[in-house]
Formats: C-alpha cells, sequence, structure tokens
C-alpha cells in the first residue's frame, strides 16, 4: 500500500526533473491575460524548440510573480505601471531600461512592449454620467452621493485608490465588488461607479463613459512581457519569435479580442490562433454559442476529468495511508489521542485558498504539488475521526474475547479490530473522496487543472455557462464516487455486520 | 494447575479484590459465586492475564504468569462469556476455528475437531454458517463453547456462561455443560451468581463478597458449617419465592 502510494508520487514528480526541456508560460486570471498568455504559449511552440506549457489563470499578479521567481513559470504577460508599483514597490514609474536595471538582481527581466496601454479607468453609465455632468474624475467630488464599486485589487494596490483618492481628494467609501458581477451591478443601477481597464471589452457593450484622468494619476500600463533572465539564452529560437511579437496588438485589436472571449464565448487559444495567422481581424466561427452540453463535453474534458481524479485519488490514497494508523493510535495509546484529533481537527478550519497560498510559499512552486499536500490534509480529519470512533466503539466484551483468545495485537487488528470498525472507516473514507471532488475545484486557482479551470475561467469571464460546464462534472463525480462507495460497502463490510443492523 | 498467591487489585481507591490465594486443582470443577461486584470476574480476568494484580502473583501450571508467556497460556484456557462473546462479522464457524487458523493448524484436523465439537455441543450442523447475530441465545452460548474448547484447552473459564439465556434453555444447557465437565475431565472454574448452578456443576464452591473469600468448601460445608452468618443469608436469599408461595 505504501510503496503504491510512493510510486503515485514519483510519478506526479518525475516531470518536474525533465523541467529544463520544457517552457512555461503563466496568465493571470482575467480575460487580457489568458489570450495574451495563449499568443506567447503559441508563438513560442511554433518556434519548434521547447515543449511549451500555458499554465491558464495561475491567480493574481503576487502568485504569478512568485511562480515566476520561483522558476514554475518562465514568462508571462505584465504590465509596466503593475511592475513598478506593485511587484518593485516604487512610487514612481521610470522607462524601461530603469526597469530592467532594477529587475536584473532578481533574476528577471522585461521586455517586448506589446504595443497598447492597458491603464485602469474609472467609468460610469454614459447616461448618468451625462444627468451628473460628471466628465472627469474631479467631477466626482462635487457629487459625494455617487457609490463606488471597485475591484479587490484596485482597491488595495498601491496605484490603484489609494492614490486616486489622495490625489483628487475624493470622499468616497467604495464596495469591494468582484470585477465580473460590478458591470451587472453598474447596469442595474446598484452602483455609479467602477473601475475598468482601457481595453476593456464591455465599455461598448454597457454603453459605459470613461472618465478622464485629467491629472494623469494612472502610470501607463504598457503590456509587455516579464521573464526570468535566462529564459533568451535558455530557449533562443523560441525567444527571436517572441521578439516578434513587438508593437503587434493595438487597443483596439486587444479590446476586440476581449469581447470575443467574454461577449461572443470563443476560446482562448481559437482567439490567439486567428490573431496569429492574420494579424489583423479575427474570423468568428461555430464556436461562439456552443449549448451547455457541448461545453461539458468540450475537447479538454477527459483531460480535466484525468486531472481532476488523479488529484483526488491521490491525495485520499495517501490521507488513508497515513490517517487509517493514525486512528489506531488514537483509539490505541490514550496519550495521543487529544493531540492527533486537535490537529487534524485545526487543519479542517484552515481556508482552502490560505492553505494553498501558505504551501506555495513554503514550498515554492505551483501546481499539483500544493493542490495535492492541500487535498491530503483536507482529508485527514474523516478519516482519522472516524477510524478512532469506530474502533474505540467495538463492544469491550468483545475486545476482551479477542484478548482472551491469546491473538497478538496486529492480528487482533486485523481480524478483529479493522473488520469490526470497517463500516464506519469506509463512512470517512467515502465523505474525505466527497469532499474532495468539491475541494479540488480550488486546485485549478494554483495552476493544477482540473473541472476548476472552467469555474476559474467562467469567474473571469462573468460567463455561467462555462462556470456550470466546471461545476456540473464535478458536481455529478461527487454522486457518481458516493454511489461507487455504496457498492464498495457491500463488497467489503462483512456479512454479519449488515445482517446485524438490518435485524 | 492454577494458583493465586496474595492477588490483590483496586482501581482508584475502589478496592475489587483484598489480598487473596487460592489454588484450583487439576481436573476439577471449581464454581465461583457470589453477589455483583463481589470480584468473581476480576480474579477470572487476573488468571488470563487480562488485568494486571496490584499485589500477589498468578501461577499456571507452575510457571508464574508474565507478559512473555501471557499469550501461550491464554492457548492453554478456553474462556466462555454470557452470550458466548462471538464476533458479528464472522460466521459460527469462522468464529470457532479462528485462532486455530491463526496457528496455522492442520485444514483437516480442524474440520474434524469441528464435527467433533459440534457433536458435543449438539449443535446443529447448519447453524455453523450462520452469523451469530442470526443464531439463538442458546445456539451461541454453544458456539462460544466450541470456540474455547477448540484448541483442547487443559482449563477451562466460564464466566456466567448461561446468565442471557431463558429458563428452560438454561436448564438443559445445565445438564449438558454438566456431561462435558464429567466427559472432558478439564479443570474448570466457573462463575455464577446462581448457587444452584454453582452446587449443581460443582462440588467445590467459593463463596465471595466484597473482594474477599467468604468460605470455600462443599455445598454441605456451606449449609451445615457456614464461616459467617452472611454464608446461610446468601443461601436463603436464592431460595425460590415459589417454595415460600406453596
Amino acid at each position: 500500500m505504501k510503496v503504491r502510494a510512493l510510486c503515485f508520487f514519483l510519478l506526479l514528480v518525475a516531470p518536474g526533473a525533465f523541467a529544463q526541456a520544457t517552457l512555461n508560460v503563466g496568465s493571470k486570471r482575467f480575460t487580457e491575460s489568458y489570450i495574451l498568455g495563449e499568443i506567447l504559449a503559441q508563438t513560442a511552440s511554433r518556434a519548434e524548440e521547447a515543449k511549451v506549457i500555458h499554465k491558464q489563470g495561475l491567480g493574481n499578479t503576487g502568485i504569478l510573480f512568485a511562480a515566476l521567481q520561483s522558476g514554475s513559470i518562465d514568462i508571462y504577460p505584465e504590465y509596466s505601471g503593475t511592475i513598478w508599483f506593485e511587484l518593485l514597490k516604487k512610487n514612481a514609474a521610470g522607462d524601461l531600461a530603469a526597469l530592467n536595471h532594477e529587475l536584473a538582481p532578481l533574476g528577471l527581466a522585461a521586455g517586448v512592449p506589446l504595443g497598447f496601454n492597458n491603464t485602469y479607468a474609472l467609468a460610469m453609465r454614459d447616461a448618468r454620467a451625462a444627468l451628473l455632468g460628471i466628465s472627469g474624475i474631479g467631477d466626482m467630488a462635487y457629487q459625494p452621493g455617487l457609490r463606488l464599486g471597485l475591484s479587490q485589487e484596485f482597491l488595495n494596490r498601491k496605484d490603484g485608490w489609494p492614490l486616486l483618492k489622495s490625489a483628487y481628494s475624493l470622499p468616497f467609501e467604495p464596495l469591494g465588488l468582484d470585477h465580473g458581477l460590478a458591470y451587472e451591478a453598474l447596469a442595474e443601477g446598484k452602483i455609479d461607479v467602477m473601475d475598468i481597464y482601457s481595453t476593456d471589452a464591455k465599455i461598448a457593450k454597457y454603453r459605459l463613459r470613461v472618465l478622464n484622468d485629467n491629472q494623469h494619476v494612472f502610470p501607463s500600463y504598457d503590456a509587455l512581457l516579464l521573464y526570468r533572465g535566462d529564459l533568451p539564452r535558455r530557449f533562443p529560437k523560441s525567444w527571436m519569435a517572441l521578439e516578434k511579437l513587438q508593437g503587434r496588438i493595438s487597443a483596439r485589436q486587444m479590446a476586440q479580442m476581449n469581447a470575443e472571449a467574454e461577449l461572443e464565448g470563443r476560446t482562448f487559444s481559437a482567439i490567439a490562433a486567428d490573431f496569429l495567422a492574420s494579424g489583423t481581424g479575427p474570423k468568428p466561427d461555430g464556436s461562439a454559442s456552443k449549448n451547455l452540453l457541448q461545453r461539458i463535453f468540450a475537447v479538454d474534458f477527459w483531460r480535466l476529468t484525468a486531472e481532476h481524479l488523479l488529484l483526488v485519488f491521490v491525495s485520499l490514497g495517501a490521507a488513508m495511508v497515513l490517517g487509517i494508523p493514525l486512528g489506531v493510535c488514537a483509539a490505541h495509546v490514550p496519550a495521543v489521542r487529544q493531540p492527533i484529533l486537535s490537529v487534524v481537527g485545526v487543519i479542517q478550519t484552515l481556508p482552502s485558498l490560505a492553505l494553498l497560498a501558505f504551501l506555495i510559499s513554503m514550498l515554492g512552486t505551483i501546481g499539483v504539488i500544493p493542490a495535492l499536500i492541500a487535498l491530503f490534509l483536507y482529508a485527514l480529519l474523516p478519516i482519522v475521526r472516524n477510524t478512532h470512533v469506530g474502533i474505540a466503539d467495538i463492544q469491550p466484551s468483545l475486545s476482551e474475547a479477542a484478548q482472551s483468545l491469546g491473538l497478538p495485537f496486529f492480528a487482533r487488528l486485523r481480524l478483529i479490530e479493522m473488520p469490526l470498525a470497517s463500516r464506519a472507516i469506509l463512512g470517512g473514507i467515502k465523505t474525505s473522496a466527497v469532499i474532495n471532488v468539491g475541494t479540488a475545484t480550488i486546485a485549478a486557482f494554483v495552476g493544477a487543472g482540473g473541472y476548476g479551470e472552467r469555474i476559474v475561467q467562467g469567474l473571469a469571464l462573468n460567463d455561467t455557462a462555462t462556470m456550470l460546464a466546471g461545476a456540473i462534472p464535478a458536481a455529478a463525480l461527487a454522486l457518481l464516487l458516493q454511489g461507487g462507495f455504496e457498492l464498495l460497502d457491500c463488497w467489503l463490510i462483512p456479512g454479519g455486520l449488515r445482517a446485524a443492523t438490518s435485524a | 494447575m492454577i494458583t493465586l498467591e496474595n492477588v490483590s487489585k483496586s482501581y482508584g481507591k475502589q478496592l475489587v479484590l483484598a489480598p487473596t490465594s487460592l489454588q484450583f486443582e487439576r481436573g476439577k470443577v471449581c464454581a465461583l459465586i457470589g453477589p455483583s461486584g463481589c470480584g468473581k470476574s476480576t480474579l477470572l480476568r487476573l488468571m488470563l492475564g487480562l488485568i494486571e494484580p496490584d499485589t500477589g502473583r498468578v501461577i499456571f501450571g507452575g510457571e508464574p504468569l508474565t507478559a512473555d508467556n501471557v499469550q501461550h497460556v491464554r492457548h492453554s484456557i478456553g474462556y466462555v462469556i454470557q452470550d458466548g462473546g462471538l464476533f458479528p462479522h464472522l460466521t459460527a464457524r469462522e468464529n470457532v476455528v479462528l485462532l486455530a487458523r491463526f496457528l496455522k493448524r492442520n485444514p483437516s484436523w480442524i474440520e474434524q475437531r469441528v464435527n467433533d465439537l459440534s457433536e458435543l455441543v449438539r449443535l446443529p450442523r447448519n447453524a455453523l454458517s450462520h452469523y451469530p447475530g442470526e443464531l439463538s441465545g442458546g445456539q451461541r452460548q454453544r458456539i462460544g463453547l466450541m470456540r474455547a474448547l477448540m484448541l483442547d484447552p487443559q482449563v477451562l473459564l466460564l464466566d456466567e456462561p448461561l446468565g442471557a439465556l431463558d429458563p428452560i434453555v438454561r436448564g438443559e444447557l445445565q445438564r449438558e455443560l454438566k456431561g462435558i465437565f464429567t466427559h472432558l475431565g478439564k479443570t474448570v472454574i466457573l462463575v455464577t451468581h446462581d448457587m444452584n448452578e454453582a452446587a449443581y456443576l460443582a462440588l467445590d464452591i467459593v463463596l465471595l463478597r466484597e473482594g474477599r473469600v467468604v468460605q470455600r468448601g462443599t455445598l454441605n460445608d456451606l449449609l451445615h458449617h457456614p464461616a459467617e452468618p452472611y454464608v446461610t443469608q446468601f443461601i436463603q436469599s436464592q431460595r425460590p419465592m415459589t417454595a415460600e408461595l406453596l
């Protein structure tokens, strides 16, 4: 059992050993980053030099930067302003040469401006702005009744709301709102102002007025490539191809590609492929309006299923290998009972995203490994607790009968206690498995794949159908596992125990 | 066969057995009797090494009982408890052969032994393939006895073996037990709270009260030469109510 689990882990870790042959492209969790990441990945892969992997939608800026520094990814699309203010924590921006001067000590470099500036902006519904006579950000100060709904990232970054608030002396207490939801809130009149990007796909659709930044508070956010300093040396051909992207994408083109993804439902890879094929306007294809069933069974369905099952079962297997012995210890050694049950209990209360973030910083890597460890930790409690309860609840007269027969400890455990506790132990494993199917969707936030990938994409696109295409298979898998375990119950639980309860 | 030397046991401040010395002869049947909490079951547990004495020692066949030889000693003792103590996840047959299989005894010997024993305890053959939950109390007790006798132990310890049975089955099994004891000639120590049962099955009776031996002797000794007034009191309290009504 243990040997098998070890083999599983080696299988998972082994690909890491060949990382040199792989060029990993990262992207953040919003449409534009997905598309740009896909363009980078396809461009690099056409150089036919390295195996290129696009780790889509890994997380926010902090996670991407950590992944880049640890080498989990080699390159990702970033914006000059973000690097200056958010990553280098500077108060003012400089030119590209100054930027590279700052990045060099970190072993990183920035370059290849793609040709557009995606700066932050504030937007209102055009009709409402006209009614209130607001055309610039400064005008907002005269309308203290305005309700602002801003994304958490914008609210908290130095070059976002704090800078804007002090520069224009704005009196507002903005509401923190998911970017995808803010459009609906704005359209329904629940908020008056939201933050947007200047390449935003929905400016036209929602008839938004972008407020003028007369004081030039928002610095320029030129899209460019942020990469590990050794990338051009390690992958010279790929790098040459990537350099040719310089100045290729205009703000209008970017907004259009964003709109294709968000409003027409085209896949990121199709949009990127069209862009690279023509370099001009994209051609719409049939992928635009798929129904839900087609979305669920899209080409990536089996890959996502395999990834999801791998996450669930490897973590579950490891949790069984450790959890069942821990439960036996808790039942037989009174001194360690409370420590064991308390520790696994506390683990269960940790929020999953916090645990993942902690594991990423501790292990210095993203993807499958931290996700597996987090799932393994969450799976422990039901298994440990049920094993403990199952064994501790055995009638004292039966334990005594087993002992008085002259069976040694491990024989009693194997022949008497484990079979008698089997129903409880299997119940614990079943609970862990079903919980893991749900929790494994979180793993996509750190690039571990699985059905969660669609949920993350759906969140980024504010696209319910894509979210459902991830959530429905996950729910179905949970039900399927539940049913599978019921069958396993019939097979594994000794007949006498089933007869006893049905009698 | 079994000697208790000055053994005592308390749980915290609760004394369950005052320092006690007892000897049990090979091939004899002895009944430990007394009200609940008198320490009679504690004596059996001490002999099996299920609990350790606070003072004194248990000697089995001339050897003091230690952690090293306890498993071996247990293989030489058959232990039967109330309602048989059968494992509900195993069939009757699996319960009976569990230890013999674990000790890797010859399968044909095991088969022969199961046949002999089921005849001895008069168990219907088809009962062996059932789970304990599907059997009657009397059948469970017979199977418990088969399990205890499987390895042909030198000693048989029975702790209220018939306590959970209705009076008719109980009387029937008492007669059978007497036959089996006589037939096998084993050292038998039987715990009961019923003086009639004790006197019917054993010549040698040990009366206990609050963790100490009050008197040891035959029924005759206890009736006619009581060591304390309590002996008479105990015997009288067990007279059937019907005797007074008639």
